[in-house]
Formats: C-alpha cells, sequence, structure tokens
C-alpha cells in the first residue's frame, strides 16, 4: 500500500491561509468567538490584530455581525466550531448570511467525529446535511491542507457565503502540488471499473486506503473526491457512476441526508443505480481517542473496505 | 449626494402624521400587517430620515450615507412609509405591502427594498448586523453613523444582550440604539387579570438594563420630536461608549382606540375603524384606500 506523507491539519492551513490572503487584500476581517487557539485563527491574529475582532462566546451575535461587516464591503472570516455554527447560529446564518447572500466565510471548525476528546455537546453529524440544505450556501469540505489553501483562496474570489469543514487533526496529503481546486468540481482521486465510490473532506485519505485494500483483493475502485457538496458536479458525478453501475458513498458524517444524500437525490432521478451510504449511522457520538473512535464508528480504512466489498459481492 | 434635511420640530411632527397615515391605509389595503408597533414608532422615523439621517434616496447603496436598521422589523409598514414619503419609491407603491413580489415584504428584506439596509424580523438577529456595520466602518476607515431600532419586546432576545456586551466593550460610539418601550408584545406578560397585559418590563427595568450592559442611556418621550432631537444630538457628542435611547411610547399612538391596546398589535381596522383613525389623524378623506 501507498505511504502518503502526514500534512498539517486543516485548521492550521487555514489560520496560515486567511493571514497571507489578508497581506494583499484588506478587506479580510476575522471574528473569533473565543476559539481561535483551537480552531487557529490565533495565526491570523498575530499578523494583523487590527483586523481580528474578539467577540466572545457568543455565536449568533458574532455571525450577525460579520453579516452587517460584510455590507460595507468587508469579507468576514467566522471561525468556531461546526456544532456552534451550525446549531447554535443556525438563525442567524439563515436570515442575515444565506438570504442576502452576504461575502462571509464561515470556517467550521472540529468538524466531524474526530474534535479532540469533546464528547457529544460538540459533535456535530449533520452538519453537511443542514448547511446543504439552506439555499444559496455553498459547503466545501477540503481533504488535506493542499487543498484547504486553494479552497480557501478560491472562495475568497467569490462572492457569497461558504460554509468550510474542516476537521481537525494532522491530515495525510492525497493531492499533488500544482493541484487546482474549482468551487462544485469533482477529482478523480483513482480511476477503476468494479464500483464508484464517492467521499468527501478528509475521509477521502481512508476510502484511498480502501481502495489500495481491495485493489489487492482484486476489486478495482473508481475512487471520486467530491470537496464541494454543494453546488454538486452532477454532470461528473453521474458520469463517474455510470462508469461502473455501482456506487458506494462514505463519509465522516451522518448517513442522514449528507454527501450520500446528495448523491441518492442525484443518481435516484438522473441514473438510479444500486448505492450503499455509508457513514456514521443515526446516532450522537461520545469523546474518545481519534484511533478509538474511528474503530467503533466504523470509519477506519479497514471498515471503508468492508462495506465496499460487502456492496460489490452482494451484487456481482 | 448624500445629506441631512432641516426641517422643523413641527414639520417633522408633519411627517410622523403623514407615516401613521400610510401605515393604516397600507395595513388596510393588504388586509394584514401590524399596526401598534409601527404607530409607536412613527415619530423617530421620521424624524431620523428628515432631520437627522445622511442619506440619498437617489442613491440607497451610497457607501457614506448613515445607515438605519430596523431590528423590530415587524414594524416594516413603518419603515417602508417613511422610506415612500423620503422618497426611495413612490408611496403608491405602499398598496404592494405584503404581497407576491412586493418589495415590500412583511418583514425588511435587504436584497429587494431601496433604503433597507439589514433584513430583521428574526428578533435580535437586525441588532447584531448593525453592530457589525458599526464596528466594520470602523474597520474601514468610514465615518457614517448606524442607528437601529429594537423593540422592548425584542429586548427579551438574548442575542440582544450578547450584542450590547460587544458593542460596549468596542467602545462602538458610531452607532446609536432608539428602543421603543411601548410596554406591550404580542401577547404579552398577563397582569392582574387575563385581560390585562403588562410590560415586559417594569419601572425603570429596562433602561437599568442597558446602563448595565455599560451603554451611554437617555430616555426620552419618543413622541416628543424636540426631544427626539435633542437625544440624537446628543448621541452624536457621545465618544467612546455606544449610546442607548430608551424611548417611552405608546403603542398605537396617535389613534386613541388603538393605544395602549394589545389587540392593536396586528390587525386589520374595520371600515368604521379606518374612518375614525382617519378623522383622528387629520384626513377624513383618507379612509376611501
Amino acid at each position: 500500500m501507498t505511504t502518503r506523507t502526514m500534512g498539517k491539519s486543516l485548521r492550521v492551513t487555514m489560520g496560515e491561509t486567511i493571514s497571507e490572503a489578508a497581506n494583499t487584500n484588506d478587506r479580510i476581517v476575522v471574528l473569533d468567538g473565543d476559539t481561535g487557539s483551537s480552531t487557529r485563527t490565533d495565526i491570523f491574529e498575530a499578523a494583523h490584530r487590527d483586523r481580528f475582532f474578539q467577540v466572545g462566546i457568543a455565536e449568533m451575535n458574532m455571525f450577525g455581525m460579520a453579516a452587517g461587516m460584510a455590507t460595507v464591503g468587508l469579507i468576514p472570516i467566522v471561525s468556531t466550531f461546526s456544532a456552534f455554527v451550525v446549531s447554535r447560529a443556525h438563525d442567524a446564518i439563515r436570515v442575515l448570511i444565506a438570504q442576502p447572500k452576504a461575502n462571509v466565510k464561515i470556517m467550521a471548525g472540529y468538524a466531524g467525529l474526530l474534535a479532540g476528546s469533546t464528547g457529544k455537546t460538540h459533535l456535530l453529524f449533520d452538519d453537511v446535511s443542514i448547511m446543504r440544505a439552506m439555499a444559496y450556501m455553498t459547503v466545501i469540505a477540503p481533504g488535506d491542507e493542499i487543498e484547504t489553501r486553494a479552497a480557501i483562496n478560491a472562495g475568497l474570489e467569490y462572492d457569497g457565503p461558504i460554509y468550510y469543514r474542516l476537521t481537525r487533526p494532522n491530515s495525510p496529503i492525497i493531492l499533488p502540488d500544482d493541484y487546482e481546486f474549482v468551487i462544485g468540481k469533482t477529482v478523480t482521486m483513482r480511476e477503476g471499473s468494479d464500483v464508484t465510490v464517492f467521499s468527501t473532506g478528509t475521509h477521502t485519505a481512508r476510502a484511498l486506503t480502501a481502495a489500495e485494500i481491495l485493489a489487492d483483493e482484486g476489486i478495482d475502485v473508481h475512487l471520486v473526491h467530491v470537496p464541494t457538496i454543494k453546488p454538486l458536479d452532477v454532470g461528473e458525478i453521474v458520469a463517474a457512476a455510470q462508469r461502473t453501475g455501482l456506487v458506494v458513498t462514505t463519509e465522516e458524517g451522518t448517513v442522514v441526508g449528507g454527501l450520500g444524500g446528495a448523491i441518492a437525490e442525484t443518481l435516484s432521478q438522473q441514473s438510479p443505480l444500486p448505492m450503499k451510504i455509508h457513514g456514521i449511522s443515526d446516532i450522537f457520538g461520545e469523546s474518545g481517542p481519534d484511533e478509538a473512535l474511528l474503530e467503533k464508528y466504523g470509519l477506519a480504512p479497514a471498515h471503508v473496505a468492508d462495506v465496499i466489498r460487502d456492496h460489490v459481492k452482494a451484487h456481482e | 449626494m448624500t445629506q441631512t434635511l432641516t426641517y422643523t420640530p413641527a414639520e417633522l411632527a408633519e411627517y410622523a402624521r403623514q407615516i401613521r397615515v400610510e401605515i393604516l391605509k397600507a395595513v388596510r389595503h393588504a388586509g394584514a400587517g401590524h399596526v401598534g408597533g409601527p404607530l409607536s414608532a412613527a415619530d423617530m422615523l421620521a424624524t431620523l430620515y428628515f432631520g437627522v439621517m445622511n442619506v440619498d434616496p437617489e442613491n440607497p447603496a451610497d457607501p457614506d450615507r448613515d445607515r438605519f436598521v430596523l431590528s423590530k422589523g415587524h414594524s416594516s409598514i413603518a419603515l417602508y412609509s417613511t422610506l415612500a414619503l423620503r422618497g426611495y419609491f413612490p408611496v403608491d407603491e405602499l398598496k404592494t405591502f405584503d404581497a407576491v413580489n412586493s418589495r415590500l415584504q412583511g418583514h425588511p428584506d435587504q436584497t429587494v427594498t431601496p433604503g433597507v439596509d439589514m433584513s430583521s424580523g428574526s428578533l435580535g438577529l437586525g441588532f447584531a448586523g448593525s453592530l457589525g456595520i458599526a464596528l466594520g466602518a470602523r474597520a474601514a476607515h468610514k465615518d457614517f453613523t448606524t442607528y437601529v431600532m429594537l423593540g422592548d419586546g425584542e429586548c427579551n432576545e438574548g442575542i440582544v444582550w450578547e450584542g450590547a456586551h460587544v458593542a460596549a466593550r468596542y467602545g462602538l460610539d458610531n452607532i446609536v440604539a432608539l428602543v421603543d418601550h411601548n410596554k406591550l408584545q404580542q401577547f404579552g406578560w398577563t397582569g392582574e387579570t387575563l385581560d390585562e397585559r403588562i410590560s415586559p418590563y417594569l419601572g425603570d427595568q429596562l433602561a437599568d438594563r442597558w446602563r448595565a450592559f455599560d451603554w451611554n442611556v437617555i430616555e426620552i418621550d419618543g413622541h416628543d420630536v424636540p426631544a427626539i432631537l435633542a437625544a440624537l444630538e446628543e448621541a452624536k457628542a457621545v465618544t467612546g461608549e455606544p449610546v442607548a435611547i430608551i424611548a417611552h411610547t405608546v403603542k398605537g399612538k396617535g389613534v386613541s382606540f388603538m393605544e395602549n391596546r394589545p389587540e392593536w398589535h396586528s390587525k386589520v381596522p374595520s371600515d368604521e375603524q379606518m374612518a375614525a383613525a382617519m378623522k383622528e389623524l387629520g384626513e377624513p378623506e383618507g379612509g376611501a384606500a
């Protein structure tokens, strides 16, 4: 199996990227809800103290203020944990950011299952489901540090709200140095003929390892990384699914309405194919070491391989 | 070009009267809408738009204009009536209030209505947005003033106090909050009997809340135009802290049988009520609309 280089965490890359961007873009401001030392907007604060605004542990107000700042031509970047973005501040984001298409970039940290021993209050498995259901919202889950940097820089060129799903741990590098990110485009990670697998975010590294496990067994996986969950790359998703005629989605999030839901909505209407949706089942989480959580919640590469193998065998 | 108009207090009071007339006509035409809150806000809106704010109806997006956010978005028809009379759009367009495809939606929508600086209606959000405008103005080196109007019922929302803390912490002296303390809300707090509804904040509680959050509080009669003018003038001179004008008002102000009556929070006047209201507002022919 390929050994991948361990890269930085998405949160560190986010802090570095927005800080660098602000060197040449004086419209960028950052609002922090007292999580900057975790979500790593502290990197921005160190370089641009005059454009870093601590607004305290009050997320609804923070997102409302960001919307107001956008109306005077600034590009507010707002960061806190995904749970407090999506469920606590939902109303402010819906009314003041999504509805007016405010140019606010939301950096949702500690997304997914691995949130540093915080447990169920801080774990939000349905963030993708909720945010992609919000009209006018773009939803991006980068796969590694290279894609995080590219996706944030692309987002700063886009005039409108974006939800970035950023995971906490250091993540393996899965994309090449010369990678070019385009909002709304998928990335073919591996060409194959037996089954098409769609994955998103840093979980794609696990899907890639799963595909390599299966290759050794003679199962040829076509793996497509979907960094932009909304808007979905419908054409490429249908084409990739039809290529093998068999589909598995896998994600570090709930099986209810996330990436799997988005792809099911597309394929069921455009090209119905046997499909398996893999992710976290309809439950809440808990605290624990990353590896133990991945094992218990069925997200380790071996689990992903099991799911894909079972789906292939069932349709032989 | 943005400019501040220079009307006398009597002329401003006349605009307030016209705003009240248009509020009732529009609600009656739409067959729906809020009445009590819009009527309590009319004198402050007239004073802001015709006497204080530096704006240009011909160029509603002028980056240097003063901003106004009606955080108590349920009183949208009061703002629309004011904007129409100020020249942002034809007064006749008020007939489209609340209609499908109208620019004058039930609650203010910054994406469609000229002159609406921030969407509002989910209570408390407009206030947060207005604080962002004010802090953003500072970050963008802009010199304008942001005015925001809240309801007293709206002050029940936790987000108001989240924002009040942040504004004081940043010493935001380019924002003025006008709190329409009309002592009633939609259903309200039960009084001695079920028929009686009492204020969400008793005695000095509301002003004390804002003082406790380190806002510079000015208390006035929110229907006394010279007092509103003086308070806004005083607010402009304050530096280093945000100002909250606690405006003691009467819900339904201007129409005797609507004043202090909870049921007129949102209710459409009948033919007889409309005729009586127009007569009281000095427009005996106005009920025909």
